[in-house]
C-alpha cells in the first residue's frame, strides 16, 4: 500500500471548480462581465494552488516513484453492467469515474492549469470590449474542466467523454466571433476533421472492452500478460496491433498529424489565446497524452504499430516545418509549428520513449504559449494585422512582448540552457539510441527548419524596417504578465530533466525501471549547431528585407509550400469529384432502385387490385352460385378426404402441416 | 305385385331435396326479384319437411319418464316459419322500395354496390 497523501483524495476538485465557474457564468453571472472573468479565473487559480499541492505530493515527498509502480486511483462505481462477465474479465462490466494521480498525470494537471491560468488573465486584457466577454469565459472553464477531467481519467471511457468535450469547446472557441463565415468555416472543419479520428479511437476503445472486459488504464496494464500479446485478430496481425493502429487514428485526429492536420491551422480563426490554450499547449497534446497513458498497449503491440507511429510524426514534424517556412500569417506560422513540434512529440514516442515525448510536450507548452500570446499581444497592438510583412520595428515599440517573443524563439530554436534544447535533444538522442537513424537526421532536419522559420518571424516581424502606418504601444500589464511568468517556465522549464531524479525519474511508462542517461553531447552538439546555423541562415536572409528573398530565388518550391502542398485542394477535389460522385450514384440509387422497389410494390398490389376488382360482378345470383359451389367442395372435402380441408388453408401451403 | 307403398323417411328427404332444388335452381336462374325470393320460401320450406321427418321417424321417443314426446324438429319447422315470413315482409318491402326509385324489379339490374 502505497503512502497516501492527503492531497490526492482532493485532486477531484481540480476539474470541479473550473466546471462550477462554468455553471455560475452559464447561469447567473453572464449580464455581468467584469464578475464573471473574476469568477473564472478565481476558479482556475484555485485549481492551480490544487495542481501544485497535488504535485508536491507526488514530486516532492518521494512517493513519485511508487506511483509509476501503482498509481493512486480514487474512484466512485458509475455503471455496472451485471451478467455475463466481458472478454477476459472475471467481474461484471464497471465503469467507474475518478482520479488518476501518477506522475504523468500529475505533470499535465501542473502544465494545464498554469498555461490555462496565465491565458485566462492574458485574456482580460485581450478580450476587453467584446460582445461574447463572459461567454467567452464560460467556454474558458468548460475547457479547463474537460482537459483536467480528460488528464485525471482513469478509464478510457472517462477518458472518451472528456476528449469529446474538449473537442466541442474548441469548436465552440474557434467559431467563437461566429459572426465571421471563416471563423465558422474553421469550426466546423476542426469540429468533423477530429470525429474522424474520434471515430478510429472509438472502435479501439471498442475492441479493447471486447477483449478485456475492462478499460481502466491500470487493469489494463496488468492483463498485457504473454498470452494477451500473442492473440491474433485477423491475418497474422495481433489484436494489440489491431487496436493500437485504431486507438492511434484518435491523436492523429486531435493532434494533428498527418493527414488529418488540416483543421488546425484553419482554427486560428479563434481569438489568439483560444490558440494560445487550445491548439497548442493542451487540448492538441491531448492525443499525445492519450499514447503515453496507454503507452503499454503500443509496447504490447508488434513493433510495426510504434514504428508507425513514429513515422508518423517524424513525417509530420519535417512537413509541418517546410509548410512554416512560406507562411506570412503570424498565427499560422505558429499553427504550423504546433504541428511540427507535436509530430516531434508523437516521433517520441514511437521511437520508444515516452519520457521525451511528455518532457517536449511540457516544454512546448511552455514557449508555443508564449508565442501565441506574443503574437496576440503584436495583433493587440496591430488592430488585427496578422501579416509578419506588414509588421516590423516591434521590438523597440514593445520591449516586453518583443524580448518574451525572443526567448520563445530561442527556447523553440533548441538553444541551450532554454527549455526546447534539453526536451528536443532527448527525443533526438532517443531516436538514435532506439535504433532510427533515418528519424534522428529528419529530426535534426527539422531542428533546423524550426529555428529557421521562427528567426524569420521574428527578424521580420520585430526587427524589420518600421511601418510609417503602424503605431504600436505596449500592452497592458494583464498582457504582459503571463508573457513574463512563461518566459520564464521557457527558460527554465527544461532543467526539469537535469537533476539525477529529475522529468525522467518520474515520467516513464509504468513498470520500467529507471535509467539515469548522462548528457550525451554527440546528439546535443549537432542538435546546438543545427539550431544556431538556422538562426544565423535565417537572420542573413531576412534581416531588413520588406518582402520575401525565398520567394524570389526559388519561386515555385516557395508556392508549393505556401499552398500547403495543396493538401486542402486535394481534399477539396476529392469531395468535389469522387465523394459528390459516389453521392450522385448513392442517389440515383436511393431514387431509382430504392424507392423503385417500393414504388413497384405499390403498382403490383394497385393492378392485381384493379384485375380482381373485375370480379366484384355486383350480381347477386353469381355470388350465390359461388357460395354453393364453395359450400359443395367444403363438403366433399370435409366428408371424403381425410385431413384434406387443411391442404385449402392458404396459410399452410408452404409446409405446414 | 305388391303396389302397397310404405312411406318412409327417404321418400320425405327425397322431396325435400327436389323442393331445395327447385329452389335453388329458382334463386340462382330468376331475373325478378320477387320470383327469387318465392324460390327463397321453396328451399325454407324443403328444410322444414326435413326436420318434420327427421323427428317423426328417428326422434319419436317420449321424454324419459313423462308421456310426452320430443318435438324440437317441430318448434324448429315453426321458428323457421316465423323467420321466413319476417324475411318475406322485409325482402318484399325493398323491392317495392327499389321498384319505386328504379322502375325494375330485374336482379341483373340490381348490381349499382358493386366496387
Amino acid at each position: 500500500m502505497i503512502r497516501m497523501e492527503a492531497s490526492f483524495q482532493w485532486a477531484w476538485l481540480i476539474p470541479a471548480l473550473p466546471l462550477l465557474s462554468f455553471l455560475i457564468i452559464g447561469f447567473i453571472t453572464k449580464k455581468w462581465p467584469k464578475l464573471s472573468s473574476t469568477i473564472s479565473i478565481a476558479a482556475i487559480l484555485t485549481s492551480f494552488v490544487l495542481a501544485v499541492w497535488v504535485d508536491f505530493g507526488v514530486f516532492a515527498s518521494g512517493v513519485g516513484a511508487e506511483l509509476v509502480e501503482k498509481p493512486y486511483q480514487h474512484v466512485v462505481n458509475w455503471l455496472t453492467f451485471s451478467g455475463v462477465p466481458w472478454g477476459l474479465s472475471a467481474a461484471p462490466l464497471n465503469i467507474e469515474f475518478g482520479t488518476l494521480i501518477d506522475p504523468l498525470s500529475a505533470m499535465m494537471l501542473f502544465v494545464v492549469t498554469l498555461v490555462a491560468s496565465l491565458v485566462q488573465i492574458y485574456s482580460v486584457g485581450y478580450m476587453h470590449g467584446d460582445k461574447g466577454y463572459s461567454r467567452y469565459f464560460a467556454y474558458q472553464s468548460l475547457f479547463a474542466m474537460s482537459m483536467l477531467g480528460l488528464v485525471l481519467s482513469t478509464n478510457l471511457l472517462q477518458l472518451f467523454i472528456f476528449w469529446e468535450l474538449v473537442g466541442l469547446c474548441s469548436y465552440l472557441l474557434i467559431g467563437f466571433w461566429f459572426f465571421k463565415p471563416s471563423a465558422r468555416e474553421a469550426a466546423k472543419k476542426a469540429f468533423m476533421t477530429t470525429r474522424v479520428g474520434d471515430f478510429g479511437l472509438l472502435l479501439g476503445i471498442l475492441f479493447l472492452l471486447n477483449k478485456f472486459g475492462t478499460l481502466n488504464f491500470v487493469q489494463l496494464f496488468h492483463m498485457m500478460t504473454p498470452e494477451v500479446k500473442a492473440m491474433v485478430a485477423v491475418g497474422g496481425v495481433s489484436y494489440l496491433t489491431l487496436t493500437a493502429f485504431l486507438v492511434f487514428i484518435g491523436p492523429i485526429g486531435k493532434s494533428g498529424q498527418f493527414p488529418l492536420h488540416v483543421w488546425l491551422p484553419d482554427a486560428m480563426e479563434g481569438p489568439t489565446p483560444v490558440s494560445a490554450l487550445i491548439h497548442a499547449a493542451t487540448m492538441v497534446v491531448a492525443g499525445v497524452y492519450l499514447i503515453a497513458r496507454i503507452y503499454f498497449l503500443f509496447q504490447g503491440a508488434s513493433p510495426a504499430a510504434l514504428e508507425f507511429v513514429a513515422s508518423l510524426g517524424g513525417f509530420t514534424a519535417i512537413f509541418a516545418a517546410s509548410i512554416a517556412i512560406a507562411q506570412n500569417d503570424i498565427k499560422r506560422i505558429l499553427a504550423y509549428s504546433t504541428l511540427s513540434q507535436l509530430g516531434y512529440m508523437v516521433m517520441a514516442l514511437g521511437v520508444g520513449s515516452l519520457t521525451a515525448g511528455m518532457f517536449h510536450l511540457m516544454t512546448h507548452a511552455f514557449f508555443k504559449a508564449l508565442m501565441f500570446l506574443g503574437a496576440g499581444s503584436v495583433i493587440h497592438a496591430l488592430h488585427e494585422k496578422q501579416d509578419i510583412w506588414e509588421m516590423g520595428g516591434l521590438w523597440k515599440k514593445m520591449r516586453i512582448t518583443g524580448t518574451t517573443f525572443a526567448i520563445g524563439v530561442l527556447a523553440i530554436a533548441g538553444v541551450p540552457p532554454l527549455a526546447g534544447f534539453f526536451s528536443k535533444d532527448e527525443i533526438l538522442s532517443a531516436a538514435l539510441h532506439n535504433g532510427h537513424p533515418v528519424l534522428f537526421g529528419i529530426g535534426l532536419f527539422t531542428a533546423m527548419l524550426t529555428a529557421f522559420y521562427m528567426t524569420r518571424l521574428f527578424v521580420i516581424a520585430f526587427m524589420g524596417p518600421e511601418k510609417a502606418e503602424n503605431h504600436p504601444h505596449e500592452s497592458p500589464w494583464v498582457m504582459t504578465l503571463p508573457l513574463v511568468i512563461l518566459a520564464f517556465f521557457s527558460i527554465v522549464g527544461g532543467w526539469a530533466g537535469i537533476p539525477e531524479h529529475g522529468f525522467a525519474y518520474f515520467v516513464r511508462p509504468w513498470g520500467s525501471e529507471f535509467e539515469p542517461e548522462a548528457m550525451n553531447w554527440l546528439v546535443a552538439g549537432p542538435s546546438i549547431i543545427v539550431g544556431l546555423a538556422g538562426i544565423i541562415l535565417s537572420y542573413i536572409v531576412y534581416y531588413g528585407k520588406a518582402s520575401d528573398p525565398v520567394e524570389a530565388a526559388f519561386p515555385r518550391v516557395y508556392k508549393v509550400l505556401k499552398n500547403k502542398y495543396y493538401v486542402d485542394e486535394f481534399y477539396l477535389w476529392i469531395i468535389k469529384h469522387i465523394v459528390d460522385g459516389i453521392g450522385k450514384v448513392l442517389y440515383w440509387f436511393d431514387i431509382y432502385i430504392v424507392d423503385g422497389i417500393v414504388d413497384g410494390l405499390a403498382w403490383i398490389a394497385r393492378s392485381l387490385g384493379s384485375l380482381f376488382r373485375r370480379a366484384q360482378t355486383g350480381q347477386l345470383q353469381v355470388y350465390a352460385i359461388i357460395f354453393f359451389v364453395a359450400l359443395i367442395v367444403l363438403f366433399l372435402a370435409v366428408t371424403y378426404g381425410e385431413g384434406q380441408l387443411h391442404a385449402l388453408n392458404p396459410l399452410a401451403l408452404g409446409g405446414g402441416k | 305385385m305388391n303396389f302397397s307403398l310404405t312411406v318412409g323417411l327417404p321418400h320425405y328427404l327425397l322431396v325435400g331435396a327436389m323442393l331445395f332444388c327447385f329452389g335453388l335452381y329458382g334463386v340462382f336462374s330468376k331475373k325478378n326479384a320477387i320470383a327469387v325470393l318465392m324460390s327463397l320460401e321453396l328451399m325454407l320450406n324443403a328444410v322444414n319437411i326435413n326436420l318434420i321427418a327427421f323427428n317423426r321417424f328417428l326422434w319419436n321417443n317420449p321424454v324419459e319418464g313423462t308421456k310426452h314426446l320430443l318435438l324440437n324438429g317441430h318448434v324448429s319447422a315453426i321458428f323457421v316459419i316465423v323467420v321466413a315470413a319476417a324475411e318475406v315482409a322485409v325482402g318484399l318491402a325493398l323491392v317495392i322500395s327499389i321498384y319505386r326509385s328504379r322502375l325494375s324489379a330485374n336482379v341483373d339490374e340490381l348490381d349499382w354496390l358493386k366496387w
